[in-house]
């Protein structure tokens, strides 16, 4: 294994992970809401947000696609070494890492009527994420937000599967948003 | 990127087991006597975990899940930039520590020192302790012709 | 449906002051430490690290002084601890061939390499309490063997029972297991689950589903063709060092039986086998684990279901966990006040109405 891979994992695992996983867990609540997040060096052509996010939520019991792009050695090493996630192809993955255009979204689990639960959730990196774009609204947002998704037909598509459906965050440097399944994007 | 010989690989195989089989406090006293920590990065904290533990149907066949057993895991880098790894058996940060960082200074120029410091006191511990249980368990072997007869 | 009561908090204080004492007992008898329990109770610890599925003689001792000796209550602390650990991943399996047997013993086969070795072994006492043990004494340390003699081989006996080819023989198909404590267990098990379950099962339970067996409830003739207790190294592969490293050693129990099978349509007459695997030093369970497993193989073998209860796989399987067991059962203590409301409610007025009638039909008859 590259000497590299093996830095860049969280220094105090049980609050590192913790102040994450309430970024993650807030970025869901409120869809739209932009957090910072730190506590990750993951190889380069990875944001430090999809790092923290992977360290946070990924183990031997996750597995996870890694799409063309993301799916190099370093960066392979890199998740093996600190999480320990199998890698899977895209219909066996519970998340995926990737460019927008690059993940082969119709491929991914969207869950069960009796367990909806059993989906994908997409890591999507990137160039931007600022506060305008499409609209956004439902549970967690007073009203209406503004997040810049890459496009609209998907989402809205995917809101229309409700209860099944993919989840998704995107993260950009060291900033992450989320977009649950619930979410109406118009 | 270092690329280990088999021989090697069965060497550090070897040390590595010797470290997790050790008692947390024969290692902790062993470490005393040889020095303090030497300088290192950490690339993963002591993290206390569990281990699957698997069989095998009938010892020969398929494996099953038995359960786990409490591991903890450390891996550090030396200022020379030896990786040093451990999985030891058991729930000691210290132990973690102190092994990972033995097993980086064995892959360096303190190797025979820590051989003769820290292993070899090691090996000897448990090779007392497997010898005196094996004569043991052989007193205990029943030898179905032996007849007793008298004193001689 | 349950209710919420509430005011309760002082109470629970109290009664968790007043436990912490019980468990301490009388203040002028020394304290029980974990070390002893580990050291002195060590059947017990193998048990709760067995039921408890976590390898940890410490964390064992601990539960068990923890809950004053109520193994089960200690299976219980040991399991959700283990819901604290992260699972850095599985071990190879385990070689048992390369055991360092403390014990090992077969009704079999008489002279096999290795011998017939009894450890520490309660076999041939005579079970007649010992009081001298009610005083603390020095113990006078055991026998061993003479120097020079190299340690015995001791291979699995069944290698030698299978030369004539009359041994049903287990092949490993490289199926990775499925683990019953990931995902729910789902009828029909497949034998790897099937062996989870067994090995993490209730002792009790396993033990009396063994003994229906041999009482005619599924004609089971069980031979041990091998017990063997002691030491197996651990290995696991490590993805950053790229090859496997040993992690450590545990002692396990592991019984292999034979029985005898006369054949069906789809197998001709042979020897069939069953097998048990704990932690720790656990005959008794290991044991009844194998006479269990063999008993739910009837159906891969073509045997007949004679309806048997340890033959069927859901009746085994589905109450073989004594935490899943008493967590429904100890469950009722708690208020169904309600539940129970309505019950009284609707008892009343069922006994009105019968009462009613009972008064009515007379006069009926009487018109």
């Amino acid at each position: 294994m590259q000497t590299l891979s093996l830095t860049g994992g969280f220094r105090d695992a049980p609050k590192d992970a913790a102040f994450a996983f309430r970024a993650v867990m807030n970025a869901m609540a409120k869809p739209g809401e932009i957090n910072s997040v730190t506590g990750a060096e993951p190889p380069a052509g990875l944001s430090a947000a999809a790092g923290v996010v992977l360290l946070t939520l990924c183990d031997p019991e996750t597995p996870l696609y890694l799409a063309p792009g993301f799916d190099r050695p370093e960066v392979r090493d890199w998740i093996t070494f600190h999480t320990g996630a199998p890698f899977a192809p895209a219909t066996a993955a519970q998340f995926a890492l990737g460019a927008w255009d690059d993940l082969p979204r119709g491929d991914f689990p969207l869950g069960t009527a009796a367990y909806p639960d059993r989906s994908a959730t997409l890591i999507v990196e990137v160039d931007d994420l600022r506060g305008d774009g499409a609209t956004l609204s439902g549970p967690g947002i007073k009203d209406t937000a503004a997040l810049s998704l890459p496009e609209r037909a998907a989402f809205q598509q995917n809101a229309a599967l409700f209860p099944r459906g993919l989840d998704f965050i995107f993260t950009c440097g060291d900033r992450l948003a989320a977009l649950p399944r619930n979410t109406k994007v118009s | 990127m270092t690329v280990e010989t088999k021989e090697k690989s069965r060497d550090r195989q070897a040390w590595m087991g010797l470290l997790a089989r050790a008692e947390a406090r024969d290692l902790a006293r062993l470490w005393e006597g040889f020095g303090p920590l030497p300088a290192h990065e950490v690339l993963r904290a002591p993290e206390i975990g569990g281990v699957m533990l698997r069989g095998r149907m009938g010892a020969v066949g398929d494996a099953f899940n038995m359960g786990e057993m409490s591991v903890t895991r450390c891996s550090v880098r030396l200022t020379d930039g030896a990786d040093g790894h451990a999985y030891v058996q058991g729930r000691s940060r210290d132990k973690a520590l102190q092994a990972a960082l033995t097993d980086a200074l064995m892959q360096g120029d303190a190797a025979d020192e820590v051989r003769a410091k820290l292993l070899d006191p090691l090996a000897e511990i448990e090779g007392q302790h497997r010898a005196s249980r094996a004569a043991k368990a052989a007193a205990t072997k029943v030898d179905f012709f032996t007849m007793v007869r008298g004193e001689d | 449906m349950y209710v919420a009561v509430k005011g309760g908090e002082r109470a629970i204080d109290n009664a968790h002051a007043w436990l912490a004492e019980e468990r301490r007992g009388d203040a002028k008898v020394p304290e029980l430490s974990v070390a002893q329990i580990r050291e002195q109770m060590t059947l017990a610890v193998n048990r709760v690290m067995a039921e408890g599925s976590l390898y940890d003689p410490d964390l064992a001792a601990l539960a068990i002084k923890q809950a004053r000796g109520d193994l089960i209550e200690a299976v219980f602390l040991i399991r959700a601890y283990r819901t604290t650990l992260p699972r850095f991943g599985a071990s190879r399996p385990m070689d048992t061939g390369t055991m360092a047997c403390d014990r090992r013993v077969s009704a079999t086969f008489k002279d096999a390499p290795g011998g017939q070795v009894l450890g520490p072994t309660f076999d041939y006492t005579h079970r007649l309490l010992d009081f001298k043990l009610a005083a603390d004494g020095e113990v006078p340390p055991a026998p061993e063997a003479s120097e020079g003699e190299p340690p015995a081989e001791t291979p699995h006996i069944m290698e030698f029972l299978d030369r004539e080819g009359l041994m049903q023989r287990d092949t490993d198909s490289k199926t990775p297991p499925r683990d019953l404590t990931r995902e729910p267990l789902e009828l029909p098990a497949t034998r790897d689950l099937r062996l989870q379950a067994l090995t993490r099962g209730d002792e009790g339970f396993v033990l009396g589903m063994a003994y229906s067996t041999q009482r005619g409830y599924a004609r089971n003739h069980a031979f041990v063709a091998e017990l063997r207790i002691g030491k197996v190294a651990v290995e696991m592969d490590i993805p950053e060092l790229g090859f496997a490293i040993e992690i450590g050693e545990v002692e396990l129990t592991e019984c292999e039986t034979v029985n005898q099978f006369a054949g069906s349509k789809t197998e001709p007459p042979q020897f069939t086998r069953g097998y048990g695997l704990v932690f720790g030093m656990s005959e008794r369970k290991a044991i009844s684990m194998a006479l269990v497993d063999r008993a739910l193989r009837w159906e891969e073998l073509g045997e007949d279901n004679l309806g048997a209860p340890a033959q069927d796989a859901e009746f085994v399987l589905y109450h073989a966990d004594n935490i899943q067991a008493t967590g429904f059962l100890e469950h009722i203590k708690l208020p169904h006040y309600v539940d129970f409301q309505s019950e009284l409610e609707l008892i009343r007025k069922l006994r009105r109405e019968a009462t009613a009638a009972a008064q009515d039909a007379p006069r009926e008859a009487a018109e």
